[in-house]
């Protein structure tokens, strides 16, 4: 079963994409698209190095939650500071340390970050622990970091890397 | 009905699209410049596909779906290019507001890509 389907999730996920693609539902595009999704895991085995496991559904459906609010949240504040003007603006570079380990959750969490309110993630520390962030305008730095670990980092925590829960 | 309705959020889109290009305009360095593509634009962008997946569904037989598809891969490129656009100024430096971290953010600590501060 592992060797004849390594990714399960990313088979479906690729499935789905296809019909979406071709924009309807019939036998034959689910075919294709099932053959796709099996087929295509193989073909780029060497990116999937490590299995994706989701933990805590409700965690992971909550945390998109959050993240749709916050994008748009995020569109009007950033839409709001460009119109007020350029000179009032404090930006600045802030490091988040991580606690994530994982490849895939810390791009997830970058990701996110580059999607809400006036944050771009900026760079990542060569040993994976610091992820710099670039704000728009903020006035607390220590509280910035202390909303993305706390709105993010512990859901991404959660679903993807909790071994032992 | 449905024409306001898709007319409120061709406009919404338009006028956040908009405000997007004006911060890249407006903004005085780089990285603040990086702010106005990947976020007024995607709410901008996102209105004017809800209300192209709206109109196809409503309009033709069958509901379009090729909407979602854009806005997934929509979410998963414009973080990533900022991502390397900043990562790629840091690496050169480029002047900035805010003061630039003071962590080493060279990921190739070779010599002879520095640049000789001389120049």
């Amino acid at each position: 079963m592992r060797r004849l389907l390594p990714h399960p999730l990313l088979s479906l996920s690729l499935a789905l994409l296809w019909l979406l693609l071709v924009n309807e539902f019939s036998a034959g595009a689910l075919v294709l698209g099932a053959l796709l999704g099996w087929l295509i895991p193989f073909a780029t085995s060497r990116f999937w190095p490590e299995r994706i496991r989701i933990r805590h559904t409700g965690v992971l459906l909550r945390f998109l939650g959050v993240f749709f609010i916050d994008i748009v949240r995020g569109s009007f504040l950033v839409a709001w500071l460009i119109l007020k003007g350029p000179k009032r603006l404090r930006p600045a570079f802030v490091e988040v340390p991580l606690a994530l380990k994982t490849d895939l959750a810390i791009g997830l969490l970058a990701n996110t970050i580059s999607l809400t309110p006036g944050t771009v993630s900026a760079n990542l520390s060569a040993d994976k622990r610091t992820l710099i962030v670039h704000t728009l305008d903020t006035g607390d730095a220590a509280a910035l970091v202390a909303e993305i670990k706390q709105r993010y980092e512990t859901p991404l925590k959660q679903v993807f890397e909790e071994e032992n829960a | 009905m449905i024409d306001i309705l898709l007319s409120l959020l061709i406009l919404t889109g338009a006028i956040f699209t908009l405000i997007g290009s004006l911060g890249l305009a407006r903004l005085r360095d780089f990285y603040t410049r990086l702010h106005g593509p990947t976020k007024a634009t995607t709410l901008g962008v996102g209105c004017l596909l809800i209300a192209s997946a709206v109109h196809f569904s409503v309009r033709e037989e069958g509901v379009s779906l090729h909407e979602v598809l854009v806005t997934l891969f929509l979410f998963i490129t414009a973080p990533v290019s900022a991502h390397l656009l900043a990562k790629a100024a840091l690496h050169l430096k480029v002047k900035s507001l805010a003061a630039l971290p003071a962590q080493d953010t060279s990921t190739a600590p070779d010599p002879a890509l520095q640049r000789d501060p001389a120049d």
